[in-house]
């Protein structure tokens, strides 16, 4: 029987959330690693019960868990990240140059066909491989030496590689994102890397239209075109249909265009969710509403999202991994906040209701579908 | 033997309850007891010295006798009752909120 396991890493551990296709009941598992920062788990696409999570505090550092049952039994692999040579500096809040130096994994994101193979997205800004489930470790360093490094900067929560997308037509192309350089791709799985950022505009920094120095927030794509990118920025919503060479706004009639999760429907790739924040210090949602935005038409025109979502007193936040989808159909969509819910809708964003409502502040919501 | 105390969090990730006792071959020192520590629990590497530098990391102390050990140089004798079993070598988190 079909159904869906949703992956919730949190400020304090992960929990592991099951149900039938119906997507009524849930089974609610955890938490794993209690007191641990759990900043993303998610499956490996070729093996459900693959599961990587990664797993960090202020005392203890970095540690990468893996499962082979889905999400029931864990084993820690390899923690070991180094930068490949000497790593230099990046630039500093400040604009002075400060080292390179390993904080933590943002993100993990499995092959999409061998569940040995993982990337992993760090602070500071880095993409890592392991071809070995996890147990070692190898950057590819053409990224941050492609020429630009030296001047990104980190964005409030640190210099964060926090975005991966693998295409599922072109294994040799990779997109990655960082806060605040920009979105980056490589056409030669991962030797060498170009900036993607031709029609992002920024405010507060010294060349609006700049080559790299932009905070994207988060970067989505639908499995089917993969050419199609869609982009949550620090301000506004864009659009590529190159590959990232060009983008265009489709913020449209947004109540605000600044938040951090975007994603798309699993069957309609024209069909974009976002939820609005208000502003780059509040970072929670208009109004008190908590309303997730749906366009139809690939951006530009937008539609609330509100039954089941609270819409008087609410001031939480939606980061950027905490926002999923499901390929059942109608496609579910699942979202956490900082207040420690997790809302699921089994009916596209219609209707939505909590699957759990007094998490740790959900930090990441990854969604595996179940043969 | 050489008695060692961790954090809950280390012996949860260790699979271990209580103390951890090891052989330490030759001199008993910090580096020796957690160069030890570490090769029978292969999953705390990185977690009490950082990987690259083997570098106390910031938010851990190493105590031992009633004696803060933690800025003494990791090649330094430990004191003969840590040596000898008599007393435990202990790894310690940072009290911290939140």
């Amino acid at each position: 029987m079909s159904g869906v396991r949703v992956l919730v890493g949190t400020r304090k551990g992960a929990f592991v959330l099951i149900s039938d296709a119906k997507r009524e009941r849930w089974d609610v598992g955890g938490p794993h690693f209690g007191g641990w920062e759990m900043y993303h788990l998610k499956g490996s696409p070729a093996d459900a019960n693959r599961i990587y999570a990664s797993q960090s505090t202020g005392w203890f550092g970095q540690l990468i868990q893996r499962s082979e049952d889905g999400g029931k039994t864990w084993e820690p692999v390899g923690n070991k990240f180094e930068y490949d040579g000497v790593p230099g500096t990046h630039q500093w809040y400040d604009g002075t140059p400060h080292p390179w130096a390993f904080a933590r994994v943002w993100h993990l994101e499995p092959s999409l066909d061998d569940p040995d193979t993982v990337y992993a997205g760090v602070e500071d800004a880095a993409l890592f491989r392991s071809t070995d489930g996890g147990q070692s470790w190898h950057e590819l360093s053409g990224l941050r030496s492609h020429g630009s490094g030296p001047a990104w900067q980190p964005g409030a929560g640190g210099l964060c590689l926090h975005t991966i997308l693998l295409d599922p037509k072109d294994r040799e192309r990779m997109y990655i994102a960082i806060s605040s350089a920009g979105a980056f791709r490589t056409d030669d799985a991962g030797n060498s890397w170009r900036p993607i950022n031709k029609g992002l505009h920024s405010e507060g920094i010294p060349d609006p239209d700049a080559e790299v120095g932009h905070c994207v927030h988060h970067l989505a794509m639908h499995p089917s075109r993969p050419g199609v990118l869609f982009m949550q920025k620090h301000w506004d919503v864009m659009r590529s249909d190159d590959g990232g060479d060009s983008w265009r706004e489709v913020s449209g009639n947004l109540p605000s265009d600044f938040g951090f999760a975007i994603d798309v429907h699993a069957h309609e790739p024209e069909t974009l969710y976002v939820v609005p924040i208000k502003s780059d210090s509040e970072h929670y949602p208009p109004e008190g509403k908590l309303r997730v935005y749906r366009s139809r038409s690939g951006g530009n025109e937008w539609e609330a999202l509100t039954k089941g979502l609270p819409q008087r007193d609410c001031y939480v936040n939606v980061l950027r991994d905490a926002m999923s989808v499901d390929a059942l159909d109608p496609c579910g969509v699942y979202f956490g906040t900082t207040g420690g819910q997790v809302y699921a809708s089994a009916d596209s964003g219609d209707t939505w209701s909590p699957i759990v409502r007094d998490l740790p502040p959900v930090l990441s919501v990854e969604v595996q579908t179940l043969p | 033997m050489i008695r060692v105390v961790l954090p809950e969090h280390l012996r949860t990730l260790a699979r271990v309850e209580g103390e951890v006792t090891l052989e330490v071959e030759g001199r008993v020192t910090q580096r020796s007891v957690l160069d030890a520590l570490e090769a029978r629990y292969p999953m705390l590497a990185g977690t009490i010295r950082d990987h690259r530098t083997q570098e106390r990391r910031p938010f851990l102390r190493f105590f031992a006798c009633e004696e803060d050990l933690s800025h003494e140089p990791p090649d330094s004798p430990l004191p003969d009752a840590v040596a000898t079993g008599a007393e435990p070598y202990l790894v310690i988190g940072a009290m911290a909120g939140g």
